[in-house]
């Protein structure tokens, strides 16, 4: 009975099981986070895979694990390909998610990726950080990150953050004053999750939530918000290809990686391999560069990417004079449960 | 005498070809009945599969539950000893342990840790710490060594929680979404005032529902009345401007909505140059310049728009159809126009006026995509949360009791409307 529920839901929500089945049997579904980096993969990887022979067909989602377990569990899945962040692919390693990644059959060198030995189930592909920006023709600079997001007398408006509490609830901790190194601990307690909250609610008022990534530079442009998070970059794309006046603060930056995994039961399992071998490609991982700052998870591509990116991806010495590390296997525990009550304290 | 004559020796009416009359007849009707029925059929059959089925699921889903009892059986049926006072027994612990060692093994750890987090915040990360954990007990005692991996199993609540699980039907879904749960005796009781918010959201969606509805008759009905009475050629041109939005789609005209509703917009530039800007700042109820975008206000306002020519049109064709000799007569026989309009057309009017408010209402109920574009979060109503539950979440329980709480809701309101208003008197034209 779940089972037909589940499927029906998932006919219902991915919206491409049924397409699925008139679709050709070689043809790939790669899905990604939209927006700019995946107008980046596209370039870098779809687009040279496609003139190679392969058949791709693109999805978009905004990170929703849920949307892949229902897929799993219902045993229709229509995605081949997916590019998850790290808490995704933990999490979805430890309940079955995803498929345990064979390197040999990749032909890939594992120790030759950042990250590669953090989770069985998925394979590194870029280095991204989640930061704040603002308009430099209309906002003075901030101090901080905290004052920027927090400070609302000094800085009135509204601030885009994103619709998660990812990132968000450990800086609010920190603007609440816990050391960047106690955050977990704090926030591993229903008190640390109530004063979290607690931090948010003196913003609540002013801030505009965004669920897709283009949605954060898109607000700043649009003058609605003061500040705005999002991925650094998408901040990147606006400033050099939209030629928006936006600086990235760098303070406290959250950098985490994103991965390519593959949904349990997809039937086309050699496909989604050869796709994730032809991605890894040092150079193919050195183009990406050129449309978007984020950092390619394959150490052999350093020597190959365009010195004048690398001040504008999110690992220059320049930009990381305070970092702040998420820990994806907290979140990859935990998240579920932090969502849930992010949502409730949401809706009131 | 004639008639004795035409009927046949046995007394029964037959056919040309010799079968009695009656049968004939029913055979003949059978076949119509079966043409008819062969010509609705492939309505009905969508109906059944596209309605009617998933309708069946969704309340199904909101009591089936099947998750606990299926991945702890042998925990669930050792626990049926327990009192509910004092920790569980031993035995129930060798069972716990046993189980959690198969579920780790089939990745069923995280499913159990997802549903028991539905009811013990936090519990869903030690569930699967102890999953990783379990395999290292060898043998008994296992009721220290499993306490040992987390303190969580030597609370009660725990076990208890697991016990209201053991049956693979649950009230927990419905009830959590009235805000109330099971306490650890079964008795039911209210959530902490933090957790509350699934009551504040249906009357929310109720009190925008309502609140669009009414809009839409105020604004609607002075301009159906203007279509009913201007000559045909005008009307129809007029006709244009309330279909052609109608015809819109949905997305198109909501999007739209964004841009207008934007700080700083075209909306704001408005109420700034007409000078309502300045009056609402002097009355207090702004302070500075208008802040639209992801209010209230917005989401009502945009709903309005959509929601006007559902609530226009059957007031509209009612209105056609009430002959202009009635007012005719009720101003001979002395009443003053205004009278004569609230005594003699409105009445008349009241069928159009129900069946398009029960429209824009109910519509309303559902709406999703209007108040997720330009509302903010606290102006998301009951299917922004279905579709949150099945898109973040992953919690079909919650979904389908949202679904069956919003459906019930309609019901009640569609019963005091029947009653009230009587549902025979609706008219859609």
């Amino acid at each position: 009975m779940k089972k037909i529920a589940t499927l029906l839901g998932a006919v219902l929500l991915a919206g491409t099981a049924f397409t699925a089945s008139v679709r050709a049997a070689d043809e790939l579904t790669i899905t990604s986070w939209g927006g700019a980096y995946q107008e980046s993969q596209r370039k870098a990887f779809f687009e040279p895979f496609i003139a190679a022979g392969n058949k791709i067909t693109e999805a978009e989602y905004n990170g929703e694990i849920a949307k892949i377990r229902a897929m799993v569990e219902a045993g229709a899945v229509s995605w081949d390909v997916v590019d998850v962040d790290t808490q995704t692919a933990l999490a979805g390693c430890a309940e079955g998610t995803f498929e345990t990644i064979d390197w040999a059959k990749l032909g890939l060198d594992r120790s030759k990726f950042i990250g590669g030995d953090v989770t069985d189930c998925a394979v590194p592909n870029i280095l991204y950080s989640t930061v704040a920006a603002y308009d430099t023709s209309k906002t003075a600079a901030p101090a901080s990150l905290f004052e920027a997001l927090f400070d609302t007398t000094k800085f009135p408006g509204k601030r885009a953050l994103q619709k998660s509490p990812f990132v968000n609830m450990e800086w609010a901790l920190m603007a609440d004053g816990v050391a960047p190194a106690d955050v977990y601990k704090v926030l591993g307690t229903d008190e640390g999750v109530e004063r979290a909250l607690k931090k948010l609610d003196t913003i609540k008022k002013d801030v505009v939530w965004w669920e897709s990534g283009a949605q954060g530079p898109q607000l700043l442009a649009d003058g609605q918000v003061v500040f705005a998070t999002s991925w650094n970059g998408r901040f990147y794309n606006a400033i050099k290809t939209d030629k928006k006046p936006f600086q990235i603060i760098w303070d406290y930056q959250a950098p985490d990686w994103d991965w390519w995994a593959i949904p349990k039961g997809t039937p086309k399992l050699d496909g989604a391999y050869r796709f994730i071998t032809y991605a890894s490609d040092p150079q193919r991982m050195a183009d990406q560069t050129k449309w978007i700052s984020y950092g390619p998870a394959n150490k052999d591509s350093a020597p190959l990417i365009d010195p004048a990116i690398l001040p504008d991806l999110p690992s220059a010495p320049d930009n990381l004079k305070t970092v702040f590390y998420p820990d994806p296997q907290f979140w990859g525990d935990k998240g579920d449960e932090l969502r849930e009550r992010f949502n409730a304290w949401l809706a009131q | 005498m004639a008639m004795a004559q035409a009927l046949p020796s046995d007394g029964v009416m037959r056919a040309a070809d010799g079968t009695p009359l009656k049968v004939a007849l029913a055979r003949a009707e059978r076949r119509e009945r079966l043409k008819a029925l062969g010509l609705v059929l492939p309505l009905f059959a969508f109906i059944v599969l596209s309605f009617l089925v998933p309708i069946f699921v969704m309340l199904y889903n909101a009591v089936y539950d099947p998750d606990v009892a299926e991945n702890l059986p042998t925990t669930v049926v050792a626990l049926q000893q327990w009192d509910g006072k004092d920790l569980p027994s031993e035995e129930v612990f060798a069972a716990f342990a046993a189980d959690m060692k198969k579920a780790q093994e089939s990745k069923m750890v995280a499913l159990i840790g997802k549903r028991l987090n539905y009811e013990i915040s936090g519990i869903r990360s030690k569930v699967i710490a102890t999953g990783r954990k379990v395999g290292a007990i060898e043998a008994g005692p296992y009721k220290d060594a499993v306490i040992a991996i987390d303190k969580i199993w030597g609370e009660p609540e725990t076990w208890a929680t697991i016990k209201r699980s053991s049956s693979s039907y649950t009230p927990f879904y419905l009830l959590a979404m009235l805000d109330m749960r099971q306490g650890v005796d079964g008795s039911i009781e209210q959530v902490p005032a933090d957790r509350a918010v699934y009551i504040d959201i249906l009357k929310r969606t109720l009190g925008i529902s309502l609140l669009v509805t009414f809009c839409t008759l105020i604004l609607g009905y002075p301009v159906a009345y203007m279509l009913a009475t201007t000559p045909q050629k005008t009307a129809s041109i007029l006709m244009i401007f309330v279909l052609l939005p109608f015809w819109t789609s949905l997305l198109v005209r909501t999007t739209a909505w964004m841009i207008l509703m934007q700080d700083g917009g075209v909306f704001a530039q408005f109420m700034n140059v007409t000078g309502i800007t300045w009056v609402m700042n002097l009355l207090g109820v702004m302070d500075g310049p208008p802040e639209l975008f992801k209010t209230r206000f917005a989401t009502v306002v945009a709903m309005t728009h959509i929601q006007l020519p559902f609530t226009l049109l059957p007031i509209y064709s009612v209105m056609k159809t009430i002959s202009p000799t009635y007012m005719r007569a009720a101003k001979s026989l002395g009443g003053t126009p205004f009278y004569s309009f609230i005594r003699v057309y409105m009445p008349q009017t009241l069928p159009g006026v129900a069946a398009g408010c029960l429209l824009t209402f109910i519509l309303c109920l559902g709406y999703y995509i209007t108040p997720a574009l330009v509302g903010g979060p606290t102006d998301q109503m009951v299917s922004g949360y279905i579709a949150s539950a099945i898109n973040t979440e992953n919690n079909w329980g919650k979904a389908s009791a949202l679904g069956v709480i919003l459906l019930i809701a309609t019901l009640i309101l569609y019963y005091v409307y029947n009653k009230l208003v009587g549902i025979d008197r609706m008219k859609l034209g």
